[in-house]
């Protein structure tokens, strides 16, 4: 395991629930959760993408809500629940939100793509429904230099309008979306 | 029998004469009536499951054991020399296993012999003084400041046209122009076509420096097993890195692998091997431990590349009906302190539009600012600005319709080399992105600035013109497994652009599979060679000989089957994944049944790309049709649409053309409106370090884009009559922006990104000037 502190730093106790796991770890006050999430938990489909907090490229979850990993210290996770991309798929199979990604080619490089991906999940747990101009304005932090832009808004709105206009039994797809959603909701509400 | 012919090939906007090694005879062509189940079809990328997953590993992503992190120290100078260095404090610190520095790293020469590996005179802020290697990238930062280093800081020159001045800080020993000259060019006579010129119009054009930015930043990762190096590079060339890295290590080529599966974006920034993968291998060499060294995205900002500024001016003579006569252009482009080749901005106006007489001279122009590189289209995207906005400029003065200006030059062969084009499909582009467009809905440019009133809708158009041929070397190798699955081998990389799915499309088509049955890997130098991802040729290049590959196998299952049927070979069928006899339906068999009787013995195919043609120019077309409205008492300017046509050949795959039509208009209305990477002039350093304050689009920012493609097949250009599509879509963008605008307020302000605080200006000093004469539209003087 690759030690990101050296020898001198003290060491901080911190644990953190990781995708429903209850992880401690052992860390420089100042490691960020992502050097944290991707160097010592292996979990590297969040990505580093400027580690100053203008990209969006590490978006995760904080008790449900997307935060920058980049911008907050491993020891501020303390006793808090954090989702990261790997914690949507089961046993291989993609999630419906990554599914419409992949359906509307709303990824080129991918590179970005799993922030953009747990920003949209995390507005869709709050709103399920949102407008076009509420999923824009969410997703308005994560930068994109392939100009996957419009195919985002596609499967966005594939997840957030399917399910509005078929509040009986739209798609299979849009209906596991909130099925998904709602269980999230249940679990993460308090 | 292998044999060599000399060969006229594009790349990059360049042509140069190529030795080609032909080996044997391509395939026929793909037919244009010639009817394909996937490809042609959209299909979902191959691998999103991966990338969409979090799953898709990244150079970044690799945390290989014992693994040691570098961190460069760079110059904080735009120009100055190293008087003293020193790294006891550094090596001293907690966590650090090296320091390499020129005081001991091996002098390998840089920059085709401009520069070292280390030099101690640094040419831009931002050129590598140190590298530190240590347990952490923390530790190593840290341990980065603990170097002593004593500068002498010497004069600097960071803009273009001042480099050229005879008293200018001369940057290299040869001086500050790359080649030592212009490049120039000249057909007919100039001076006679603007002699029989009725109307002449004159424009001057400047773009700005452009970072490429790919999410994923600059990095490798290097480890040695005994005297054999692994590399996992961010990279768009890995047989180019491993090429570039035996030479500076001096090692046997078979003696590096380089691997690059799945890569973060590069847009040209990453089509060579950098410093950053030397140091990490001579530090892995050392430290016998595997070594990583990423960019941050602040180096990303002064250290990767850029598409180098330009200061450009262009006149046009013609006579009333709009027939051009005279071309005359100069550019000049600030390639930065290093850059081995320069910046084709000439191609548009030499090439595009019918014209006798032209006359273009380009200067490449070493500055003290960060390394240029290759960036989507290098040169065309500000050379259309030039071009374009001159044409509409020229259309708007003698009241003609800017569409019908263009059809009035079209081009029907290529005035350069002279010779015919393989096929130009722009009129059915044109006549394509009109209609969806609504082009006739263009009311015509207003006489006069409009300062007030509310928002105004305008109505702009740029032509596209790029190479995209690709061309040989490329190999592939196809295996059909056991099972009837299919293994794809080839050198290539995707770096995002789906090239991993239409490779997928093409040999799934041919073996009758679906797709789901063929898995492409790429990316790792153990495969057959490829040529490097850009140019738009990937698969122009590959995709050729995955065909060959893939149609070997398949005539190995069939000559297999027909042993096995009892049929001769010509009678055998290979359809939907089943081998028949024709005419005795019964007599068949499935390919994975008859692959599972044969066990490991192996069914495979080996495919090259062939020569391209001789004596005819391949080009890719197009053309867009921006809709902007402009707040004239603001300056703002809001896209509405861009309409964008191609013809780039034969689509593979529609989705992912649709998605390369989508990034190369997004790029080029952040290079249109808002991007801007600046070098204060005063300090030589580079003001925007990230996302902060470089500006690039944002979801609120991207108007509607309408994607069509012509979608003929190029009859004669390789054996799937494709073409590339990577770097064509972002050509005409800014040149239909800054056309538009015109047309919605009478200003044509084409000084790159024109925000609203040129437009007011240009507002004003036009308005200004028609209130002592009524101005004539079209060009303003900047």
């Amino acid at each position: 395991m690759p030690t990101a502190a050296v020898s001198t730093e003290p060491l901080h106790a911190v644990t953190v629930t990781v995708n429903g796991r209850a992880e401690t770890l052992h860390v420089p006050a100042r490691r960020s959760l992502l050097q944290a999430l991707r160097e010592d938990l292996s979990l590297t489909g969040t990505k580093e993408g400027c580690a100053v907090g203008t990209c969006g490229a590490c978006t995760v979850l904080l008790d449900g809500r997307p935060v920058l990993a980049c911008l907050l210290l491993t020891v501020q996770a303390g006793g808090r629940a954090v989702e990261t991309i790997e914690s949507l798929s089961r046993d291989g199979a993609l999630a419906p939100i990554q599914e419409a990604f992949v359906r509307h080619d709303a990824l080129q490089c991918g590179f970005c793509t799993p922030g953009q991906i747990m920003a949209l999940e995390g507005l869709l747990r709050r709103t399920p429904h949102p407008s076009d101009e509420l999923l824009r304005r969410a997703l308005e932090g994560n930068v994109c230099r392939c100009g996957t832009q419009l195919r985002i808004q596609a499967a966005a709105r594939e997840l957030a309008g399917a399910a509005a206009h078929h509040p009986g039994g739209g798609p299979v797809a849009a209906e596991a979306a909130r099925d998904r959603t709602s269980s999230h909701d249940v679990r993460r509400s308090r | 029998m292998p044999k060599i012919v000399r060969q006229k090939i594009e790349f990059e906007g360049r042509v140069e004469e190529r030795d080609v090694v032909l080996e044997g005879d391509d395939l026929p062509i793909w037919k244009a009536e010639q009817s394909f189940r996937i490809v042609g079809t959209p299909v979902a990328r191959v691998d999103g499951a991966e990338r969409a997953g979090g799953i898709a590993q990244y150079t970044a992503d690799l945390y290989p054991a014992g693994l040691i992190f570098g961190a460069v120290l760079r110059s904080p100078h735009a120009r100055a020399r190293i008087r003293r260095l020193d790294t006891a404090g550094a090596e001293r610190a907690p966590g650090v296993r090296a320091v390499l520095s020129h005081l001991n790293a091996p002098g390998i020469p840089w920059y085709n012999g401009l520069s070292a590996l280390f030099d101690v005179e640094l040419r831009y802020a931002g050129e590598e003084v140190a590298a530190v290697f240590a347990d952490g990238a923390a530790a190593a930062r840290d341990a980065m400041e603990l170097i002593e280093v004593d500068y002498e800081v010497l004069p600097h020159v960071v803009d273009p046209e001042a480099a050229l001045a005879p008293d200018a800080p001369k940057i290299h020993a040869g001086g500050n122009v790359l080649g030592g000259a212009p490049e120039q060019y000249t057909r007919g006579d100039v001076e006679r076509g603007f002699g029989d010129a009725d109307v002449t119009v004159e424009l001057r054009a400047e773009t700005q420096d452009v970072l490429h930015h790919s999410m994923e930043t600059h990095g490798s990762i290097c480890e040695w097993t005994g005297d054999r190096l692994t590399i996992w590079d961010s990279t768009q060339h890995i047989f180019g890195v491993r090429r570039q890295l035996a030479a500076a290590l001096r090692i046997p080529m078979d003696h590096v692998r380089v691997l690059s599966r799945f890569m973060g974006g590069g847009f040209g920034s990453k089509n060579q091997a950098a410093k950053y993968t030397v140091l990490a291998a001579l530090a892995a060499r050392r430290l016998r431990r595997p070594v990583k060294i990423m960019f941050t995205r602040a180096e990303e900002s002064i250290a990767a590349g850029k598409r180098p500024r330009s200061v450009q001016r262009i006149r046009l003579g013609a006579r009333r009906d709009g027939r051009l006569v005279a071309i005359e252009y100069r550019g000049v482009s600030g390639v930065g302190a290093y850059r081995a080749i320069g910046t084709p901005l000439a191609g548009p106006a030499k090439e595009l539009y019918a014209c006798p007489n032209v006359r273009t001279e380009v200067w490449n122009v070493f500055t003290n600012t960060g390394p240029s590189a290759a960036f989507r289209a290098p040169g065309f995207v500000e050379g259309t600005v030039a071009l374009d906005c001159a044409m509409e400029a020229l259309a708007d003065r003698l009241g003609l319709d800017p569409l019908a200006l263009r059809l009035t030059n079209y081009a029907p062969a290529d005035q350069v080399l002279d010779r015919g084009y393989s096929s130009k499909f722009l009129r059915e582009a044109y006549d394509m992105a009109a209609r969806a467009a609504g082009w006739s809905r263009r009311t015509r440019t207003p006489q006069a600035p409009v300062r007030t009133g509310g928002p105004r809708r305008g109505l702009g158009m740029a032509s596209q013109i790029w190479g995209g041929a690709g061309s040989a070397p490329a190999y592939a190798e196809v295996r059909v497994n056991a099972d009837g699955s299919v293994d794809v081998r080839i050198g290539t990389q995707d770096i995002g652009t789906g090239a991993r799915t239409a490779l997928a499309q093409i040999a799934a088509e041919v073996l009758t599979l679906p797709i789901e049955r063929v898995t492409v890997r790429l990316g790792d130098t153990d495969f057959p060679y490829s040529p490097l991802s850009a140019g738009s040729q990937t698969i122009a290049s590959c995709g050729p000989a995955v065909r060959m590959a893939a149609e070997e196998a398949r005539r190995h299952l069939v000559e297999t089957a027909a042993s096995v049927l009892e049929a001769a070979p010509s009678d055998i069928r290979l359809e939907a994944a089943g081998l028949s006899v024709a005419g005795v339906p019964d007599r068949k068999l499935a390919v994975h049944e008859l692959t599972g009787r044969m066990g490991n013995f192996t069914i495979a195919g080996r495919g090259f790309r062939g020569a391209n043609p001789d004596n005819v120019t391949i080009r890719t077309w197009g053309v867009h049709i921006a809709e902007v409205e402009v707040d004239p008492e603001t300056g703002e300017v809001r896209v509405i649409k861009i309409t964008a046509c191609h013809d780039v050949g034969r689509v593979i795959n529609p989705m992912g053309y649709r998605s390369q039509i989508e990034g190369g208009v997004i790029q080029g209305l952040g290079m249109a409106l808002c991007e801007d990477h600046v070098t204060d002039p005063d300090s030589g350093t580079v003001m925007d370090l990230g996302f902060d304050t470089y500006a690039m689009p944002r979801q609120s920012m991207v108007p509607e884009i309408e994607a069509l493609a012509v979608g003929r097949p190029d009859p004669v250009a390789n054996n799937l009559g494709v073409k590339g599509v990577g770097e064509p879509p972002i050509i005409p963008t800014p040149a239909a922006i800054v056309n538009a605008v015109a047309n919605a307020v009478g200003v044509r302000v084409t000084s790159l990104p024109i925000t609203p605080a040129k437009i007011l200006r240009a507002l004003h000093a036009a308005s200004g000037a028609a209130a002592s004469k009524p101005a004539p539209s079209g060009a303003v003087p900047s």
